[in-house]
């Protein structure tokens, strides 16, 4: 595996950048070379904001910004039309949306010729989790997308980032909403 | 017989003040009250350069130097670092700056670090200028007297506002204990720093320190001239516990001196025109007044 | 312990395994998660400190100073506008001889308002008697931090020390970080006990007067010295600390394939580790060309730079900031430690990144491109991917 870079896309407060993190930190638990970082600057709450991912095999030394990523995530099916999500990402890349309509529709939208992913997040973070928060339903979704973590590792990561910041069910409930979002994205 | 001062002495003789230095007194009952226990941070004022040149020093306490506008942050980090090596039980941190240091400049590090709660004592020896550098007004100086940088002249320039309430602006932060006190009576600082020192929490004491340089008058009338303050009620003592008020010099009506009094000892006022005079004295006896409805009001029970 | 954190919560873990005993800070973006970080590990219990949530910088300083006196171990964090209100007390740290600890995240200052990445700041502190690190990677401020205490607190040193990292950059970004154990650090860095103190039981007056015929002109002298210390003993600590740790950075004057280098580029921060990359495609296509990165900026490593100039054709020095009226500071500075040696290289300077731009590969092999073109510019000229204004 060469550096990837993955973008992803939400709102301030949608959980844009622990979404970043915890798929950097499981790749870390496979003995890569992580590196997360959000878009620099202020982060207001509904505002849309970007979160960026690199992971590598070797060492990550780069600090400049992410210019064409091999993947990106949107969190929030209505930045579609307001931000430019396929900037940069070119066609052997790979786009995930949290979308509940037909994929067929996302895809017109889009106007993208690489692979193109959708997922109700939204619907099955609240099904599960009880707040609408795609965050973890989309790292999930994106593990078994694309190979690059292994599911295990993937979980065991997001119970060490929320274990001391959530109350153990919620723990649990953003688990199974990874678990319904790796089953049920779909390929 | 009975001494009413305590004999030990922190400050030590060969120290740089003026003839008739007020500073100088305050500190000295200051520290008898509080011991040798006693870690003191100074800022630039009169006081930084009394101690001595350096590798000299009169003082028998350790002493910090700090910047101009620093001491109740200065404070705070000596208190803190007491705390975190265990060394705090029984040592007392003192803030020692002068009024233009406390009530101009330093106003900010004070307000901070008696916020946060620091087990530290501020006192402020208010000589009610910028003394060290000259004469020069602050907001400390009282409505009507000349200063350098109110030379008076030919068009009464004296200073136009009244003198900056610090004092009140303490007790609006809600600390454990606010007192005023003057160099006329040394027992009553010493009470208030044994007092300052058993109370746990930031403490604030205004010392009246006449400076007979910046204020022209003889050296030799500085105690007199502290005790007119009081007596005509332009300087109340009194103090603040948990919120009550005690004035702890009363001055019964029919003893209450006029302000013209205690203007005459004083060359600083002395181009003072008569209505100015009319309206300073007006505005001590309505500030006098209020003093006196706080203590009933705010009081403790009698 | 390997940990994903920011260049921000690598400054606030290595200020808890260092056990700093008192940390007076005031917050500002981007360094309040460091405050922060701070706060949560005391919360949890995890870190015994006195955390002094002070008023604003100035005093934030200034209390750093005062408990150091008192023999306590200070950390302090800030950035941009905040350093600057520190000014006058960066000056009485080191008149102090407290080795306070801060770490500055490097941040444009205003007007107009820009919170991101420029070393404008910290070179403002240059001449404050500060020692001056700048930072590649979240590991190494996590690893610096810890040296820094090694370096200052020794009592041929106690100075004041400042770790630079770039705003968002590392301040921002998560990476790995290797936190040392504990039991090695404290092994490392023993107590702190400087030789004298605020202490009731030794009382000793600190900072008094003292005139132009006696002793302040060598209080001053021995600053210059203890600065000449300090340039021993930084190299000496990052060569323990990659014995113990097994990590170092090249002591003052970190060389990165500089050999057999024609043309070297210099920079400090966080641009150091995209210009690696690029010197490592370039290398690939066979240009000789090397790296040397400016981790220490006060004390200059003048004699590190002399070496260095015995062997290089050119030198590109980039500065993330700029001295109104002259040109970036580390291209003046590496001039002058090269004046008078013999068949010196070209020094060639470029301004770079103010205000956050990015630093992109692109701009790197502009520079290096530019680095043979034969004209000379001048100071204003080298401004790189400026926009037409």
């Amino acid at each position: 595996m060469g550096l990837i870079e993955i973008r992803w896309h939400g709102r301030g407060g949608q959980g844009v950048v622990t979404a970043s993190e915890l798929f950097a930190e499981a790749s870390m638990l496979e003995g890569n070379y992580i590196q997360a970082f959000p878009e620099f600057g202020p982060e207001r709450m509904g505002a849309p904001i970007k979160a960026f991912t690199r992971i590598s095999e070797a060492p990550i030394t780069i600090h400049s910004h992410v210019y064409t990523p091999d993947i990106v995530v949107v969190l929030d099916p209505t930045l579609l039309g307001q931000v430019n999500v396929t900037e940069g990402l070119s066609d052997d890349g790979i786009i995930l949306v949290n979308y509940s309509k037909d994929l067929e529709s996302l895809k017109k939208i889009l106007k993208f010729k690489g692979k193109v992913y959708a997922l109700d997040a939204t619907k099955l973070a609240l099904e599960k989790i009880g707040r609408p928060v795609a965050n973890t339903s989309c790292a999930g979704a994106l593990v078994k997308i694309t190979g690059l973590v292994g599911i295990d590792n993937f979980l065991a990561a997001t119970v060490e980032k929320f274990k001391e910041k959530l109350p153990e069910k919620a723990v649990l409930a953003n688990k199974e909403a990874i678990m319904a979002a790796y089953n049920g994205v779909e390929q | 017989m009975k001494h009413t001062i305590p004999q030990e002495e922190y400050m030590e003789r060969g120290h740089m003040a003026c003839l008739g230095c007020g500073g100088a007194h305050a500190m000295r009952y200051l520290l008898k009250g509080l011991g040798e226990k006693t870690i003191i941070a100074l800022p630039a004022c009169c006081w930084a350069v009394i101690p001595g040149v350096y590798p000299y020093s009169c003082m028998d306490i350790p002493l910090q130097y700090v910047a101009f506008e620093v001491t109740g942050a200065a404070i705070s980090g000596i208190e803190a670092a007491l705390k975190a090596k265990g060394k705090k039980d029984g040592t007392t941190v003192v803030g020692w700056a002068g009024d233009g240091g406390t009530a101009d400049i330093g106003i900010q590090a004070l307000s901070g670090a008696v916020e946060r709660g620091h087990d530290v004592k501020y006192v402020c020896y208010d000589n009610e200028a910028y003394m060290n550098t000259g004469i020069q007004r602050s907001s400390a100086t009282p409505r009507g007297a000349w200063t350098t940088t109110t030379p008076v002249g030919s068009t009464k320039a004296w200073k136009q506002t009244p003198k900056k309430n610090i004092v009140e602006i303490m007790v609006a932060h809600e600390i454990p204990y606010t007192c005023t006190a003057s160099v006329a009576y040394p027992e009553d600082i010493i009470r208030k720093a044994v007092k300052m020192k058993e109370i746990e929490g930031p403490c604030y004491m205004q010392i009246l320190a006449p400076c007979p340089t910046g204020w022209k008058y003889p050296p030799e009338k500085t105690i007199e001239i502290a005790r007119l303050a009081t007596e005509t009620c332009i300087f109340p003592i009194y103090e603040v516990t948990d919120g009550k008020y005690k004035i702890n010099k009363r001055i019964r009506d029919d003893k209450k001196k006029n302000i013209i009094d205690y203007f005459r000892t004083q060359g600083r006022f002395r181009k003072l025109d008569e209505t100015t005079i009319q309206q300073i004295q007006s505005s001590v006896d309505a500030e006098w007044e209020l003093l006196k409805k706080k203590e009933k009001c705010f009081g403790e029970e009698i | 312990m390997k940990m994903v954190l920011s260049g921000n919560e690598a400054a606030a873990y290595a200020s808890m395994i260092a056990r700093a005993e008192v940390i007076p800070a005031y917050p500002i973006t981007p360094q309040t998660k460091i405050v922060e970080k701070i706060a949560d590990l005391i919360a949890d219990g995890k870190f015994n400190t006195q955390f002094i949530k002070m008023e604003s910088e100035h005093s934030a300083m200034a209390a750093a100073i005062s408990a150091s006196l008192v023999g306590a171990r200070t950390f302090t964090a800030t950035s941009s506008q905040g350093l600057l209100l520190m000014h006058e007390m960066l000056h009485w740290a080191s008149g102090s001889r407290t080795p306070v600890v801060m770490v500055n995240i490097n941040r444009a200052i205003a007007p107009p308002w820009n919170v991101w990445a420029d070393q404008s700041d910290s070179i403002a502190q240059r001449d404050t008697g500060w020692i001056q690190f700048y930072c590649e990677s979240c590991q190494e401020v996590m690893d610096t931090t810890i040296q820094l205490y090694k370096i200052c607190e020794d009592n041929d040193v106690l100075l004041p020390a400042m770790l630079s990292e770039d705003a968002f950059y590392l301040s921002h970004t998560s990476e790995p970080v290797d936190m040392p154990d504990q039991d090695a650090v404290d092994t490392f860095l023993g107590k702190f006990d400087p030789p004298y103190k605020l202490d009731v039981e030794n009382p000793h007056s600190f900072g008094s007067l003292s005139m132009p015929h006696q002793w302040y002109m060598e209080f001053r002298y021995k600053i210059a010295l203890a600065m000449e210390e300090a340039r021993k003993k930084i190299v000496e600590v990052d060569r323990e600390y990659g014995k113990i740790f097994g990590r170092s950075y090249g002591g003052m004057l970190d060389l990165y394939r500089c050999d057999d280098a024609d043309i070297v580029l210099v920079a400090a921060g966080s641009m150091s580790s995209t210009i690696r990359v690029v010197v490592d495609e370039l290398r690939e296509n066979g240009a000789k060309v090397g790296f040397a990165r400016l981790r220490v900026f006060r004390p200059f490593p003048a004699e590190e730079f002399r070496s260095l100039a015995a062997k290089v054709g050119t030198i590109c020095v980039l500065d993330r900031s700029f001295c109104f009226g002259y040109e970036g500071a580390f291209f003046t500075e590496i001039k002058a430690a090269l004046y008078g040696i013999d068949n010196p290289p070209l020094v060639r300077g470029y301004v770079i990144g103010i205000g956050g731009r990015d630093v992109t590969r692109n701009s790197l092999i502009n520079i290096i491109n530019d680095s043979n073109n034969p004209e000379i510019k001048g100071p204003v000229d080298t401004w790189v991917d400026l926009k037409r204004c």
